[in-house]
């Protein structure tokens, strides 16, 4: 990291261009210090042309990388090596922008046969023709010898969740291998970006990923205030931590009922469902939605907090930390539960720094990085947040570390509620000039959230693309079920619980 | 074990009234209400994400949360289209899941129903149509009825399924005992 001395340091992310043939360089540098690539994507810049940008962090720094493509060969030096999860990344940029990496692995990730393979949404003016048959043969890995045979599921599931494709080999009930498929419910977001108004834009990354509502539109509200250098009031930042604990509460809430679902105790998903029912409740009394998809907006929240928000909150809050706390004891003292979870789809803390896993399965194999400590905004800076952080790399240690990061949480909830400091929740924002790039990271329940973004002329966006951390972890759940039971993979999926909208785009 | 019972006996039952159906969200009157009558006192549904940012599939689950408790109303999800009498899907439809979502429809046995839920759902919501999006579910497959809203509440969207298999009958006698 050492060459990469910022030479315009705005605020948290430094921005640094490089030449082509000192990206492997630099993304070793960072992989020796523990880091993570965060970002990456392909763009057309006003002063470059094609560019490839990465968001890189070690902590405490985070870089926005730009690599200008020489003209013509619409071609960079891949990464895989380096951080594994480069390589569907990689294969991403050059489905939506055409710019291909020196990477073996050129298989179609987000594009199925919806759009021709040469024809590139995020590269074109004019839409991109549809193709008449938008399905396509994939070229999985096949698995050969005595007694394998493959199960094939999705992407339509048999419970209510996401569309994706899971392709697995098996010998009797014992996976051998597993291979994903996504791209299912890629609806051409990032296009969609370049057709709405920058202030406008923030209603869109909240609908990136339903569940990460807050974490996303704070990203790409940051990313636009960053642009003008435009400081927040006290009470705007300290509502919108409030919103993202409040996400991150409701959502551990309910992946703790569903894990004890899928773990055959059905007691766990009424109480765990009832919780997050008061939470939701409890939330739209105080902001004004149950998912507050439309709370942040530029320059501070949509709305301030209900009168009577902060004693429904607060009542709340102690409801829950009494009750998780009674069920936190029943799910350890539940030897069929405990039996279900422990010792299952383990991802070993070695394998989990070799893959870059982030968020909550990293903080689970004993990877700490945490956004809120490690790279802290306002008012993260002066909110004193406790890492929470489990070794095992198991279904037990998820589930242990959300039962630890509902108490962090809930307790930070009542810190804010108690020092939310007066004044405006919202101040007026300007149109940033064309051209201006920022970047917005946010640390949601499920891990680092990155929205990088490009102002377009007249207030347009030229380009805005979001990375959810399901990118990084997607391919550790295919480590995680080697040499489990097939019957276990429901509920390692669900201890990861990542995002297939987040990720299709 | 004794934790447990006293965690069930301390929580009681918490399971609210049903909402009334909400007749205007109905888009299309296509069976009979006899038919309604006999789906209406045990319907099976299954869930079809057809390109959802899976804010709808949060309020849909909390539809079995013991406060909503849709199956003791007689409703239930069911993990096969083979089953269902109702396709409850959320959009917009994305061009990869076009297809899915035809052969879902098509192995749902007749007469079956259709509540297409939320705003892309409905009309494409913010994503709109483009070069991977359809848009609404309706541009696709037949509709029943379309429960907007982003995402629409567990109220609204349990209306919109009592919309879809009451007609004129009330939803008190759906739930036999509240």
């Amino acid at each position: 990291m050492d060459r990469a001395t910022p030479p315009q340091a705005a605020a948290g992310v430094a921005k640094l261009v490089i030449e082509s043939n000192e990206w492997r360089e630099l993304a070793q540098d960072v992989a020796a210090a523990s880091g993570r690539l965060l970002a990456l994507w392909g763009s057309r810049s006003l002063v470059n042309g094609d560019v490839l940008r990465a968001v890189v962090v070690a902590p405490p720094r985070a870089l926005l990388v730009t690599v200008p493509l020489q003209d013509g060969t619409r071609r960079f030096p891949g990464v895989e090596h380096v951080f594994p999860a480069a390589g569907r990344m990689q294969r991403a940029v050059f489905d939506l922008s055409g710019l291909r990496s020196s990477d073996p692995d050129t298989r179609p990730w987000l594009r199925h046969a919806a759009w021709p393979a040469d024809a590139f949404p995020l590269a074109t003016d004019a839409m991109p023709p549809s193709s008449p048959s938008p399905v396509d043969d994939y070229a999985f890995v096949r698995v050969e010898g005595d007694g394998v045979h493959e199960i094939a599921v999705g992407p339509v599931h048999a419970g209510i969740i996401e569309p994706g494709h899971f392709r697995f080999s098996v010998v009797g009930e014992k996976v051998l291998r597993l291979e994903e498929r996504l791209g299912y419910v890629h609806k051409g977001i990032e296009r969609r970006f370049t057709e709405l108004k920058i202030l406008d834009g923030h209603r869109l990354a909240a609908r990136i990923s339903g569940d990460s509502g807050v974490a996303f539109s704070w990203a790409y509200c940051e990313a636009l205030e960053r642009m003008s250098g435009l400081q927040l009031p006290g009470r705007a930042l300290m509502l919108r931590a409030l919103a993202l604990e409040l996400e991150r509460i409701a959502n551990h809430l309910g992946d703790l009922g569903a894990l004890g679902n899928d773990a055959g105790f059905a007691f766990g998903l009424a109480q765990f469902s009832r919780l997050k029912e008061l939470l939701l409740r409890a939330t739209e009394q105080a902001l004004g939605q149950r998912y507050l998809l439309d709370f942040l907006v530029p320059g501070g929240t949509h709305r301030d907090l209900a009168p009577d928000g902060a004693a429904a909150l607060g009542r709340c809050v102690d409801r829950i930390e009494a009750e998780a706390q009674v069920l936190r004891g029943i799910y350890d003292e539940h030897t069929g539960v405990r039996d279900r979870f422990a010792g299952t789809g383990t991802v070993l803390p070695e394998l989990a720094a070799w893959l870059g896993l982030v968020g909550l399965p990293a903080r689970a194999s004993g990877q700490p990085l945490d956004l809120r400590i490690d790279l802290p905004q306002p008012p993260y800076d002066a909110l004193d947040v406790n890492r929470c952080v489990q070794h095992d790399g198991d279904v037990l240690a998820r589930v242990t570390l959300r039962f630890e990061e509902i108490v962090e949480s809930l307790r930070l909830v009542r810190q804010m509620l108690r020092a939310l400091p007066s004044g405006a929740h919202i101040v007026p924002v300007s149109v940033p000039a064309a051209g201006s790039l920022g970047v917005g990271l946010v640390e949601g329940w499920r891990g680092p959230v990155v929205v990088g973004l490009e102002a377009g002329p007249d207030g347009a966006i030229s380009r805005c693309h979001p990375q959810d951390p399901s990118w990084h972890n997607w391919p550790a759940l295919e480590h995680a079920v080697i040499g489990n039971i097939v019957p276990d993979f429901p509920l390692i999926n669900k201890s990861f619980n990542l995002s297939y909208s987040g990720h299709d785009l | 074990m004794l934790k447990t019972l006293r965690q069930i006996v301390r929580t009681g039952i918490v399971t609210e009234a049903l909402p009334a159906a909400a007749d205007e969200l109905r888009v299309r009157e296509a069976l009979e209400s006899r038919i309604r009558e006999v789906l209406g006192r045990a319907l099976c549904i299954r869930q079809v994400d057809a390109g959802s940012c899976n804010g709808c599939e949060l309020e849909i689950h909390a539809l079995g949360n013991p406060i909503y408790s849709l199956e003791s109303a007689g409703i239930r999800f069911v993990a096969s289209p083979r089953h269902a009498d109702l396709l409850l899907v959320t959009g917009p439809v994305s061009r990869h899941m076009e297809v899915a979502l035809r052969r879902t429809y098509d192995a749902t046995p007749d007469p079956k129903l259709v509540v297409a839920v939320g705003d892309c759902g409905a009309c494409g919501g913010i994503f709109g149509e483009g070069y991977a999006s359809c848009g609404a579910v309706s541009n696709v497959i037949p509709v029943d009825v379309v429960v907007p809203g982003c995402p629409p509440s567990p109220t609204r969207i349990l209306a919109g399924i009592l919309a879809a298999i009451s007609g004129s009958t009330a939803p008190q006698a759906i739930r036999a005992n509240p």
